[in-house]
């Protein structure tokens, strides 16, 4: 079959053996690749109630059919594994470079199982495979590691890492690549840590063929117009990045603001993308094959580096009440270096400012020198450096993410999380569709498994009433599925603005040779929707944990532009259990699953 | 009466940040857009007091017109 490379490695690092197996063509037309078929993989071989941090556990590195083929932004690699955070299945995607050039190294996915004896590097050319001792490496930071090991790699090989937060198995840590690019959520770097693996070193020389390149040019030249026209994907992210979105969420009064106890934060301006790009930008970055190139890189006194993204700026701007554009800067430069997921990281400080402001963390708690009171912005950097390294008790705490550090200090109500994975920079309060969005996710409170706020605020591709509920669901519904295809099929959700399912369809059917139409898109998202979901439902993940913080659905917004609202999750809920198949409890009935041919 | 605006991204280039506007009585959000010179098809988003509205409706004193060009994502 075109466009996957038709081989799975699958590596043992308990005894540091490793083989070559064929990829099931049958599994990856169900499930795609990427997202989908990695989720398959864990419900066949890895037991829902495994300890995350077990041997048992696998961690599953998946590119879909359309990494490291021409079409746009089709770079994209999964990290499939449980997730030590959530509990749920965890899939944590990135883009720049290390998954298209796994792909010419000849294989669709990793599979790694065990756990190393000592830690070790697993490097791969093409058909080459070797686990080195990483002895040298354990315990650096991600672009120490990243300068390290190229040297002992084939020149423009690709390095994929975690920093020393995932080797201290904090519950936030992330997979890092290409020293910057992050595959941040849920936790998968601790995973990796657990295993004793540090990096994964890929350099490849063949490139997947193609079944009808005339075809794929046609519609890869109309979709990269498409890209070019659109003002978000054409304009918009090329020009100022993600963070432009602080202004327009902050001026709708949805903005979370001090742990999102208020939403709009007086001093946006200063985090905001405009003054980014004027006071701090070097220079713009862009992943494989990406025509929109949104990545950022900047510098900040003596400290320069990827990003920051929007929700990066939120996350240690505003929920910490941070206004120093500086300080988020440094802030996001150490979760990089120290392989942290941005969005964790910060929300888990903003909690910790919660816990001291209503007396839960005491002044004597508190490391010399530095302090939790929201807005103190040096000393959120320097939390940020202890969290990675687990130093000290409060930093120790936060590395476990903010609902585990708000139990411990008798407060779990102060973690701004949905099944413990934080929630991102957008206030569910006065954006309803969003808020069923992260009740229902399927890795917790995540904005990328559905990303409502293209309707809801942007408009695309038609306005939706932010503060209405009609007809939500179904849309909620529609961009799940959507999105679980892009996830798997390696291209970047931000495709999305400017393609739809027809075009997605298009593309796939040029690449791999078998047609596909826009409801065969929709349907495989169905259908990886519904399997992360019965993995859940084995797990333990009852669907009363479908919700959201208390304050969200109890608490409406104090003031700014959507003062008195709070998520109606409620109202919502039932029409969307019953629009997917499921029964009122949140169960898939077992005609839906044998509908998508899903095992129960 | 009087007006603010609130402009952002490339909308600010030789307009600023914001400004204040005076417009005659009964006037509409397009209305404001024509005094600034700001094509419609520039405008993705546009916020009355926080809130999209219909830039055919009329303006009160004292309201806050934020104008976004296209832009999003993160």
């Amino acid at each position: 079959m075109h466009g996957y490379r038709g081989k799975i490695l699958r590596v043992n690092l308990t005894d540091h053996t490793w083989k070559v197996e064929d990829l099931d063509e049958k599994k990856a037309l169900s499930y795609i690749g990427g997202r989908g078929l990695g989720s398959k993989i864990m419900a066949e071989e890895v037991d829902p109630n495994v300890d995350a941090f077990s041997p048992e556990n696998k961690v599953i590195i998946a590119t879909g059919p359309l990494t490291g083929t021409p079409t746009p932004a089709g770079g994209r690699y999964m990290v499939v594994t449980k997730s030590p955070l959530s509990g749920t299945i965890a899939s944590s995607n990135s883009g720049g470079y290390w998954g298209s050039e796994l792909k010419f190294a000849g294989y669709d996915l990793i599979i790694l199982e065990g756990k190393s004896p000592k830690p070790v590097n697993v490097f791969i050319e093409d058909d080459k495979v070797e686990l080195r001792d990483a002895s040298h490496v354990w315990g650096k930071i991600v672009s120490e590691t990243t300068e390290a090991l190229a040297k002992e790699a084939p020149d423009k090989a690709k390095i994929l890492c975690i920093g020393p937060a995932g080797e201290k198995l904090s519950k936030i840590a992330a997979v890092m690549n290409d020293i910057n690019r992050a595959a941040g959520r849920s936790g998968v770097g601790a995973v990796l840590g657990s295993k004793n693996l540090k990096a994964i070193v890929v350099k490849g020389s063949s490139k997947p063929t193609i079944a009808n390149p005339d075809k794929l040019k046609e519609v890869t030249k109309a979709a990269r117009q498409n890209i070019k026209d659109n003002g978000v994907t054409g304009q918009g992210l090329p020009t100022y990045g993600t963070a432009v979105l602080v202004n327009i969420i902050n001026e709708g009064g949805v903005f979370p603001t001090n742990n999102f106890q208020t939403t709009y934060f007086d001093k946006a301006e200063n985090i905001s993308g405009e003054h980014l790009a004027e006071n701090f930008l070097i220079k713009r970055e862009s992943c494989f094959a990406c025509p929109i190139a949104c990545g950022r890189y900047a510098k900040a006194d003596d400290i320069e580096g990827g990003g920051p993204e929007y929700e990066t700026i939120w996350a240690f701007g505003a929920a910490c009440g941070v206004s120093d554009m500086k300080e988020v800067i440094k802030a996001n430069y150490w979760c990089n270096e120290l392989g942290l997921d941005t969005i964790s990281a910060g929300v888990t400080i903003a909690a910790a400012m919660e816990l001291y402001q209503r007396g839960k963390i005491k002044d004597n708690d508190i490391d010399e020198g530095l302090s939790l009171k929201f807005g103190d912005a040096k000393s959120m950097v320097e939390w940020t450096k202890k969290m990675g390294n687990r130093e000290g008790m409060i930093g120790d705490k936060m590395a476990e993410g903010s609902h585990r550090m708000g139990e411990h200090f008798g407060m779990p109500e102060v973690a701004m999380a949905v099944k413990k994975l934080e929630l991102p920079a957008y206030d569910p309060r006065g954006i309803q569709g969003q808020g069923l969005q992260y009740a229902t996710s399927n890795r917790g409170g995540c904005h990328v498994r559905g990303y409502m706020i293209s309707p809801e605020i942007l408009g695309l591709p038609q306005k939706l009433d932010r503060f209405a509920i009609d007809g939500k669901a179904e849309w909620v519904k529609i961009f799940q599925d959507l999105t679980a295809y892009i996830d798997s099929a390696g291209l970047c959700l931000f495709t999305s603005f400017a393609i739809d399912a027809k075009g997605y369809a298009d593309m796939i059917s040029a690449v791999i040779g078998q047609e596909f139409s826009d409801a065969d898109i929709l349907e495989a998202g169905d259908r990886i929707w519904n399997l992360e979901r019965n993995y859940n439902l084995k797990a333990g993940i009852d669907p009363s944990q479908d919700t959201l913080p208390k304050r969200l659905l109890e608490d409406p917004i104090p003031d700014g532009p959507s003062k008195g609202n709070k998520s109606r999750l409620s109202e919502m809920l039932p029409i969307y259990y019953n629009i997917r198949g499921w029964d009122e409890s949140g169960i898939p009935k077992p005609e839906t699953l044998q509908k998508l041919q899903v095992e129960a | 009466m009087e007006i603010k605006v609130k402009l952002f991204a490339t909308l600010r280039e030789n307009r600023g940040k914001e400004v204040s506007l005076e417009l005659k009585e009964g006037a509409t959000a397009e209305d404001a857009l024509k005094k600034l010179e700001i094509p419609k098809k520039e405008v993705a988003i546009l916020m009355i007091n926080g809130r999209d509205d219909d830039p055919g409706k009329e303006l009160k004193s004292g309201d806050l017109l934020s104008i976004f060009p296209p832009v999003g994502g993160g």
